[in-house]
């Protein structure tokens, strides 16, 4: 079996959760919890032990030739159109499907804990392997179209999965906006879309990126702005940031699957492959970067005031995409998917962790009422602090390097402004992370005080007083087992890509080069100048810690409020709304696009466009109905026509004859 | 003397006719039909056809004339039909279309174009002498074919009329299987 | 008062064009059906008349033949026809044109 073999039933990789989708969806009542949730997971772990092969695989290949396309079936063959569901393994792709899988089904085996006792238990996993199946396909696919079906795919099943407890009104609700979000990003995929394959003819990547150099310059860059749009959408960038935070509604699971490790990182890596489009634009760049930038302050400042726990990190995750846009934005495509493995990691760690928070808490979420877990629930707050410290950026965790890189890549590139809006960034990151730990982990616990906290933003019945039931306990193995793995993970995981450019040690970034080729290469001025900015992005992050830690030593302060919001005053209550960004789009929506459509549709539709159909029609009628009275039945009638069109044809006779 | 005869036997044609198109009484419109005939040949006379003439008073004048009075008589008449125009606008515009056919013809009429072809059927023999054997050369050697074919219309009238007599005449039970819906 | 001397053939057509405007007129006002076919006569009276001037004008038998040709055709056109007129109106007491609107739309 060579690697050329291996890699062409790389097909088979999406095809194995949605065969466990199809039974669970089929069969899953009847399996019963916990064996679906086991045979979800182990058909999870399969697809990795594919992607492991392929890894391989592909590793044993000279790095010129690392990229295969495997032949499916041809799907669409219409006109100049042709479409092939082919599957294509590089390098990019195979990276993408690693840390898919393996956390992926890290997740699996911890949902089996969290969903226990859910009714729906079956149907759950059946969702989750669904989800997995259409992120495969929209990795491995070898055209925009086969990526766009699994885009479609994985926007599904977000729907499904936020509002799995649909009997919750907030979360059918939360599920819609995100559907309905990630659907005015799609618009600006299928635009792209349309564009490309109007100018290039065909919408497979190697083809597009060999044509992409030979098309204008205008229409590079609206197919960019294009698919950044559709990006946006999928990667929660602002103003389609809105249904991130909302999503949290769903299973804690899923928000650490979908919303931070896979589904959101989706649009990073739709840029990555398609970077020639960027890199031949001269502007399209500059607006990705600033628009990352922009949602990586934004969702930071506002991860400040929240009080929910999933909230947060919520907002965080919306940060860190904003600073892989940055770096995509500054050309920089490793540092990107470096920083998406590494978020990957230690993002789907906090979210865990958080949900052994809350599953321990018996379902509390607002981190105003928890407070000392670290002594009840050791190996969580374990793991969580090692997450904290992988996203604050402190050596030696993952997040370091990854940031750094991202950051020095900006100021290697002169893009000074950029830099120091991420550097900015950071030392919020840092800041509300500690915030977090601190106010869950340490101080004084405070869930079994009755304390007069403002309602929490979740509007279940979670009184206050739960924790008088019985205290706050510590997870089974079965959901601490992930977050030991994946705190392992977010430890290590950046030896992956050391920014020694001479050494070899920077292993991702020569993994990538055959896939990234026309991208700018971005290289320290010297190694001093690299060590410099490290070291400054490590006294950033320190200090946001401090700050946080001096702010939060002893948790809330003595009148039960957050001394943050207090210290803003009645800024807070902005930054807490999210800048009423969400608000003011509901009433833009609500007001003048529902006129703007009511206009079209009766206006414009029925009255001006149906009107004139059926007003042909009508007129038809009537002159049918006015013609009908010539025929009055009376034969003298009759001869009186005939009589006159004697006298016309007299007429004519005459003038003729005269003239 | 021809003025006088024409203009006796003009106001009599135009008296005829009026008084057809006038009369309410359907007889009174055959007997002013008769007048018209008459005269009508008479001016045939005064154009030298005398047989047309002869043929005119015989055909016409006695056996068509003849004919209506006996369906008047058969059908039982309406002594007075109603003379409410139904239709509004029939009389006016029929009376414009009147007038300006007339006025067509006699511009028609008037301009003579007459081109003065040269006979080639046959002279004119001259006047009140007849032209009977004129006439009839003519008829049976250049228009032999529509005189076969006349007669043969005749015969078909002659089948017509006994079929639609005929038919009108019979009672149901006689053909079973043919309705009397006439 | 006799003005004009000579009868030419311009006086019979002008009498002839009347004679058939007012058939005509009749046809169309007339709803009897017998005095329509009277009118029918009138007309076919005045075409008669203008063929006859015309063989004189034109010195050629010809027209005298078409006349000749005409009642033949007339004659048999009457007799058809009142035929179908009784056939029709048989039923019914009056004989107007009005009756048959069947084709009325």
């Amino acid at each position: 079996m060579t690697a050329q073999h291996l890699l062409d039933v790389a097909w088979i990789l999406p095809v194995i959760p949605a065969f466990g989708a199809v039974v669970l969806l089929l069969a899953g009542s009847r399996i019963g919890e916990p064996k679906a949730g086991w045979f979800a997971t182990a058909m999870i772990a399969l697809a990795f032990v594919g992607s492991v092969i392929v890894f391989f695989a592909l590793h044993s290949l000279p790095a010129s030739q690392r990229s295969n396309v495997s032949d499916g079936f041809t799907w669409i063959q219409a006109g100049a159109l042709r479409v092939d569901f082919r599957v294509l393994t590089d390098p990019l792709s195979s990276t993408m499907i690693l840390f898919v899988t393996g956390v992926g089904s890290l997740i699996h085996l911890y949902a089996i804990g969290y969903m226990h006792g859910d009714p729906r238990f079956g149907r759950f996993f059946a969702y989750l392997n669904l989800f997995t199946a259409s992120m495969l396909v929209l990795v491995l696919g070898s055209s925009f179209l086969m990526t766009f079906m699994g885009w479609e795919g994985v926007g599904l099943c977000s729907y499904l999965l936020i509002s799995f407890w649909f009997e919750r009104n907030s979360a059918a609700v939360a599920g819609k906006k995100a559907f309905v979000t990630n659907r005015v990003g799609d618009f600006g995929f299928m635009l792209a879309m349309f564009l490309i394959f109007s100018k290039v003819g065909t919408l497979d990547y190697g083809a597009a990126a060999a044509a992409a150099p030979h098309l204008s310059q205008s229409t590079v860059t609206a197919i960019a702005l294009l698919l950044f749009v559709g990006a946006m959408g999928k990667s929660a960038q602002v103003p389609l940031h809105i249904w991130l935070p909302d999503a949290m509604e769903g299973p804690t699971p899923v928000s650490a699957l979908i919303h931070a490790a896979t589904m959101v990182t989706a649009g990073v890596f739709l840029v990555v492959r398609a970077h020639v489009f960027f890199d031949v634009s001269a502007h399209a760049s500059t607006v990705v970067a600033w628009i990352g930038a922009i949602t990586a302050l934004f969702a930071a400042t506002v991860a400040v005031v929240q009080n929910d726990i999933k909230k947060v990190l919520a907002y965080s995750t919306i940060s860190q995409l904003g600073y892989m846009f940055l770096a995509v934005g500054v050309g920089a495509y490793g540092a990107a998917i470096f920083h998406m493995v590494t978020h990957a990691f230690f993002k789907a760690l906090l979210f865990l962790g958080a949900g052994s928070v809350i599953h321990g808490m018996g379902d509390e979420q607002d981190m105003r009422r928890m407070g000392r877990l670290r002594k009840l629930m050791p190996v969580t707050a374990g793991t969580f602090i090692v997450g904290w410290l992988a996203i604050a950026g402190v050596i030696p965790f993952a997040g370091f390097w990854s940031k750094d890189e991202i950051l020095a890549k900006a100021w290697f590139h002169h893009d000074y402004a950029l830099w120091a809006v991420g550097v900015l960034g950071a030392v919020l990151t840092a800041f509300y992370m500690t915030r977090q730990v601190w106010l869950v982990f340490f101080g004084q616990e405070r869930w079994n005080t009755a304390t007069d906290v403002e309602t929490a933003d979740h509007d279940d019945a979670h009184a206050g007083a739960h924790g008088d039931a019985h205290p706050p306990h510590e997870s089974p193995w079965i959901m601490t087992l992930p977050l030991v793995v994946l705190a392992g993970l977010a430890f290590a995981g950046g030896v992956i890509d050391l920014p020694f450019d001479n050494s070899k040690l920077n292993l991702l970034d020569r993994w990538l080069a055959p896939v990234l080729r026309g991208a700018p290469e971005i290289h320290a001025t010297s190694f001093g100048a690299g060590l410099a900015l490290s070291t400054g992005a490590l006294v950033v992050a320190v200090v946001g810690i401090v700050v946080g830690r001096a702010v939060y030593r002893n948790g809330l302060d003595a009148r039960g409020n957050d001394p943050t919001v207090e210290a803003l005053g009645p800024f807070a209550k902005v930054l807490a709304n999210a800048y009423y960004l969400d608000v003011g789009l509901a009433r833009f929506v609500s007001g003048p696009i529902t006129s703007a459509a009511r206009f079209l549709s009766e206006g414009v539709d029925r009255d001006t466009i149906d009107g004139a159909v059926n007003g042909i029609g009508r007129t038809f009628q009537r002159a049918g109905g006015g013609l009908r009275k010539v025929q009055t039945g009376l034969v003298r009638n009759y001869a009186l026509a005939i009589v006159l069109g004697a006298v016309l044809v007299l007429v004519f006779v005459t003038t003729r004859a005269t003239l | 003397m021809d003025i006088l005869i024409f203009y006796v036997c003009a106001v009599a044609i135009i008296a005829g006719a009026f008084g057809v198109v006038l009369s309410h009484n359907p007889v009174h419109s055959a007997l002013f039909l008769l007048m018209t005939l008459v005269s009508v040949a008479v001016l045939f006379l005064q154009l030298d056809a005398a047989l047309v003439a002869a043929i005119q008073v015989v055909v016409y004048a006695s056996a068509i004339v003849v004919l209506f009075v006996f369906v008047i008589t058969l059908l039982g008449v309406d002594k007075h039909e109603t003379f409410e125009e139904p239709s509004l606008f029939q009389r006016p515009v029929a009376i414009v279309l009147g007038v300006l056919m007339f006025l067509q013809i006699v511009l028609l009429a008037g301009h003579h174009w007459v081109t003065g072809a040269h006979s080639t059927r046959g002279k004119l023999a001259g006047v009140r002498t007849g032209n009977v054997t004129t006439l009839a050369k003519s008829l049976f050697t250049d228009f032999v074919w529509a005189f076969e074919i006349t007669a043969v219309l005749l015969v078909i009238a002659v089948v017509g009329g006994v079929a639609l007599a005929r038919r009108s005449g019979q009672r149901a039970g006689s053909h079973p299987g043919q309705g009397s819906e006439s | 008062m006799i003005a004009v001397a000579n009868v030419t053939p311009t006086y019979y057509l002008v009498l002839g064009a009347a004679l058939f405007t007012i058939g005509g007129v009749g046809l169309l006002v007339r709803r009897n059906t017998l005095v329509m076919f009277m009118c029918i006569e009138l007309m076919l009276n005045a075409a008669n008349l203008t063929f006859v001037t015309y063989a004189k004008a034109l010195n050629d038998v010809s027209g005298q033949v078409i006349v000749f040709f005409t009642l033949v055709v007339a004659a048999a056109e009457v007799a058809v026809g009142l035929a179908i007129i009784v056939a029709i109106f048989r039923r019914r007491q009056d004989v107007t044109a009005d009756d048959v609107n069947a084709l009325e739309g």
